[in-house]
Order: structure tokens, then sequence, then C-alpha cells
């Protein structure tokens, strides 16, 4: 006999006893699995997104769990926003597998959105309307009664720091606050998943700060967060766990210790000769071969020469021994942007 | 009973209002942006009719009154000639405005469908709910407009009210076709601009609304049949005075205008759905 509704584990209620019998009575299911392995929020098997002939997202694969925080770094470009809108089942993918909270969004579309929180990389608040305004229509959109949304409203403007902005025109925000406005708007639904897409872009340091701390608060709840970023701090502050994604694929996966470890030296000198001069200084310094190499490894980049090493310090010292006097140097703990470097030979942000 | 842990069933639970109600939800979104020119709304509700009603009504009828008898054209006055199809145009002149600019700034200026369609909201319920949205508004100034025509004394039949539906059918009718069109642009250079003037200009000229579309040559007449307002204007007559056309034209009208609707308003969820889900 076919079971119709009973895909995936059996389901919390959330809709009353009488929803649970309902569903308890249709679907009798294995028990074991689901209450010892908490089954991951999100599973990503070789997902493909195609424009034409552009593969955007060219067979990413990856599990988030409850509660984590998953982060996708990568320039602009290498598919991190278009797979956000497949995990946020708005974007329908080319192929692949997906599943989100155990769900197909192919099918459970509505449903699985009701359980996000989407932060998108613009800003799309309603600017004909007014702050609180926002918060209100949204909430609306989840089905929730009319006196729930305004409750939360009102707790949202106080998380997002925003109490005295609630009659206040969107377009008088300042950026750093619309940005508030908008995961005060995501949060509205109380959602399981929080995906954020870029969420500190174009902010200034203070408005970064403050919004990263909003978040970790959030993933302390226990909030499963996925985000993208350009930026590694970023990633280092918010992330659990990481994928570095570059031209529609997955480079490396870790946590950003793990990923620094494995990809980076501990210390990173950076030496400055001038931009005319770097490539030749570079050069000279590799070719050094009697004194031993400098550093593990050198990146050039335009502006300045990356050295590679356990001890920055030391290697700075034997770069000065040899003649060679930079203009300005820096050492400075190995990021996730040397991760990236390494592993694409290219800048996170050109 | 044990409490199940499962996020599926809560995903499920909660997927079922917006799945039923979500082009409602849209519409209440709607009406909170409108509140914000409800002034607009009902001065130019209550105010061009006035206008128009006086100006061509009173004005342009005392001429044609005069030189051709009361019973001038379609053998009633002026006034009650003109007030159905003023009235149709006006439903007109607010799906022009409403599926235009604001469709514009949801899909692009001011992406505010992009923020709803990562709602549990789908995009054919954005699609139907700003339709709702529109024929609530547009229902709102064709009865202030139908009161004025019974101030005016220029609607004999008993019938008239149901000329208030002719007009809100040709409004949507219109509306869902320019919805669907304005939902295919990616960028407006000046294509809205001459939508205005190259197609609701002359429909609104030429479609039988200050004059009798007989009046053309028959090789001109086309404008009328294709045009929604000629259809929607003759209905508007038939239940305003009793115009007398033949039965299965009052069908055909209302056939036409039901086709453009469903046709417009399919067009314009599909492209929703391709836009939204890119």
């Amino acid at each position: 006999m076919p079971r119709a509704g009973c895909r995936g584990p059996p389901r919390r209620p959330a809709a009353g006893p009488r929803r649970i019998r309902g569903i308890r009575r249709r679907c009798r299911l294995p028990r074991l699995s689901w209450i010892t392995v908490p089954a991951p929020v999100i599973v990503a098997r070789d997902l493909l997104k195609r424009y034409g002939d552009f593969a955007a997202v060219d067979g990413i694969s990856f599990e988030v769990a409850p509660g984590e925080s998953f982060g996708l770094l990568g320039p602009n470009g290498a598919g991190k926003s278009t797979t956000m809108r497949m995990v946020g089942a708005v974007s329908t993918r080319t192929a692949g597998e997906l599943s989100i909270l155990g769900l197909d969004p192919d099918v459970y579309g509505p449903e699985i959105r009701s359980q996000l929180g989407v932060v998108p990389q613009a800003d799309n608040l309603d600017t004909e309307l007014r702050v609180r305004e926002n918060l209100l229509v949204y909430g609306r959109y989840f089905g929730l009664p009319g006196r729930l949304v305004a409750k939360r409203a009102d707790e949202l403007l106080a998380f997002a720091q925003l109490e005295e902005k609630g009659k206040a025109k969107v377009d008088s925000l300042s950026g750093g606050m619309k940005r508030r406005l908008t995961i005060a708007r995501a949060l509205i639904n109380d959602p399981r998943v929080l995906l954020l897409d870029e969420p500190t872009t174009g902010l200034d340091p203070q408005a970064r700060h403050i919004l990263w701390d909003r978040l970790f608060r959030l993933k302390e709840q226990g909030t499963t967060l996925l985000l993208t970023t350009h930026y590694m701090d970023e990633a280092e502050q918010l992330c659990d766990r990481l994928v570095v994604v570059d031209k529609g694929t997955i480079m490396a996966e870790g946590t950003p210790a793990e990923l620094i470890r494995r990809y980076s030296s501990r210390e990173v000198l950076e030496v400055r000769f001038g931009s005319d001069r770097n490539a030749e200084v570079a050069e000279q310094l590799a070719l050094r071969h009697g004194q031993g190499p400098v550093g593990e490894r050198m990146e050039v980049l335009p502006d300045r020469i990356l050295v590679y090493s356990d001890n920055g310090e030391a290697e700075l010292v034997r770069i000065t021994d040899a003649g060679f006097h930079p203009i300005t140097s820096l050492v400075r703990r190995s990021s996730l942007e040397d991760v990236f470097l390494r592993l694409t030979g290219r800048s996170l942000i050109e | 009973m044990s409490a199940v842990p499962s996020v599926t069933g809560a995903a499920l639970a909660a997927g079922r209002k917006p799945r039923r109600w979500g082009a409602w939800y849209v519409a209440l979104h709607r009406f909170r942006v409108m509140k914000s020119y409800t002034g607009t709304v009902v001065v130019a509700g209550l105010g061009s009719p006035l206008i128009y009603l006086y100006a061509l009504g009173v004005g342009l009828a005392t001429i044609v009154d005069a030189n051709l008898g009361t019973e001038a054209v379609d053998g009633v006055s002026y006034l009650v000639f003109v007030a159905p199809a003023l009235l149709a145009s006006a439903a007109i002149t607010v799906a022009s405005e409403e599926f235009t600019y604001p469709v514009m700034l949801g899909y692009k200026w001011n992406p505010t469908f992009a923020g709803m369609s990562a709602s549990p909201l789908r995009p054919t319920q954005i699609v139907d709910g700003v339709i709702l949205s529109v024929a609530i508004r547009m229902l709102v100034n064709l009865v202030l407009f139908f009161a004025l025509i019974l101030v005016f004394g220029a609607a004999p039949s008993p019938m008239a009210a149901l000329m208030i539906g002719a007009g809100l059918l040709g409004g949507i009718a219109f509306g869902a076709v320019l919805m669907g069109y304005t939902s295919t642009l990616e960028e407006d250079t000046g294509q809205l601009a001459m939508v205005m003037r190259f197609v609701v200009l002359p429909m609104t000229l030429f479609s039988g609304t200050f004059f009798p579309l007989s009046v053309f040559p028959i090789w001109l007449q086309w404008i009328g049949w294709i045009s929604p307002l000629w259809h929607s204007t003759e209905l508007a007559r038939v239940f305003s005075y009793g115009y007398a056309e033949p039965i299965w034209l009052t069908i055909v009208h209302v056939a036409y205008l039901v086709a453009l609707t469903l046709i417009g308003w399919a067009w314009a969820r599909r492209i929703a759905v391709r836009r939204l889900g890119r």
C-alpha cells in the first residue's frame, strides 16, 4: 500500500495535537536511525546549475548538521549566491541531489522556505513601507497570526538595535541598519536555518562587528547558519566549517584552523619592495639556493611578496641579511586568504 | 504520546497556510503600500471622474445635444452615452498605473518580489496577489465613479450597477496582459512610457469611447475589436442604458475579456516562475 505523504523521517508536530495524530496514523517508520544520529539539515550532492552553456555551480557536494555554522568562501562569481538560492528553495537546480530539512525543494518549496531565514546579498526591503511595517508584512507571508508577528517584530527591532527606528523610512537607514533590519526580517518566522549571502559586504568595520555579534548570538542559540563571504576574517569568526569555492566547484573543505594547517604555514611575512621591484626581488630570493630557500613557499602579488613560514621574524632577518631591504614588512598569522591564494593562485578580493 | 523531533514535520505543517493563502498575504502587503497613497487614490478616484463627467458629459454634451438632439447617439443623451465609457477607461487608467511601474519596482528597482519568493510564497501567488490587490483597488475606484454617474443621473437602466463589473473585467483583462508584458522587461528603457503613449492613449481614443466605433471606416474598426476597452465600454453601455446589440455580441465581449484575462494572467505567472526561479 502506498504511503502518501510519508517522505523522509517522522516529523515533529508544529500545528498542534490534531496534526500529530494525523501524521502518526499515516506514517510508521523505523525509529532507530534518526534518534541517535542527528540528520543533516542540508544535503547537497553533485549540485549543478547551468545558465545556458555556463555552469554557475558545477557539481558541489556538502552537508550541514543542525546547529552548525557552515560557510562558503570564495571570490565573486564563484557560484556562492547561486548555491544559496538553490538551498533557499528559490532557484531550481539543473541536476544533482538536494535535500533541505529532509525535503526536496522542487516539490516542497513553500514548506522548506517556511523554516528558513534568508538574508540576500542585496537588501530587498520594501522602501515604500516603514521599518516596522517591513517586518509585519513579511511575517504574514508565513501565515503567522498578526498578533504574534507584531510581538516578534518588536522583539526583533530590539535585537537588531532598531527600536527607535520602527516608524522611520527604510531609505533613511544607514547600510548597517538596513542589513540588521534584513536580518531581523529573516528571523520573523523563528527559522531553523539562516542563510546569509555576504552579510557584511559593503559595511564599515563597526557595523560589521555589531552584525557579527548578533549572528554569534544566533549561533549560540543553536540556529543553523549557512553563509557565504569573500572575507576570510568573517569566515574565521563565524564558521565552524567551510568550503572554499572557486568557479563553481569546491576546492577544499574543513574547519578554518584545519584549512590553514593543511594549506598554509603558521605565519606569513609580507614584504614590499615597491611594485616595480617585487617580482625581481622574489626571483633573486628564490635563486639563493646556496643559503637555502626563503620560507616554505613564496607568493608574489603585484604589491607585495608573501613568505610562508613558521617563523616570520626569522625569515625577515634572513632576507635583510642577504642584502634586501623591504620598504615595509609585516609578520602575521596565516589566514583563509592565504589558503585561497594557495588553492587558486588568486586573491579573494581583487 | 512521544513528541518526535523532526524538522521535516514542522516544515510540512508550516507550509499549509502559505500554500493556501499566499496570494492574499501578497495583497495585504500591496494594500499597505497603497495606503501610503490613499489620498491619491481617493482624490483621483473622485476628482477625475468628476472632471471628465463634467467636461464631456455636460460641457461637450451641450454642443452635441444642441446639434443632434438629446437622442443623438444610440438614442440617448451624450452624457448617458459617454458615462459608461468613462467608467471603463477609468479602470484602464488604474490598470496602466498599477501593472507597469509597481511591477517593474517589484522585479528590479526595489526587488520586493525577490524578497517574497524567499518566503513560503510561490511566484504564481505573487502574481495572483498583485492582480487581486489591484482588482480590489479598481473596484473601489469604479464604485466611486458609479456613484458620481448616479449623481449626474447618467445611468437610466435598473441594471446599471453591473457596469462596475464590466469596467472591472475590462481593466483586469488589459492589466493582466500589461503585467505579463512588464514582467518580461529586464530594463526599462522607455518601453513603459511608449505603452502609455502608443497603446493606452490611442486605445482610449479609438475604442468607441467618445463616439461610436461605427463612425470609423470599416478598415479602422479593427482597433476597437481588439481593444479590451471597446469590449468593456460596449458591455457597460448594455447595462447602463440598455444599448441595443445582438446578444451574441454581448457574449463575445465577455468571452474576449475573460480570455484576455486568462491569457495575460497565465503569461505573467509563467514569467514570474521563470524570472524568480533563475
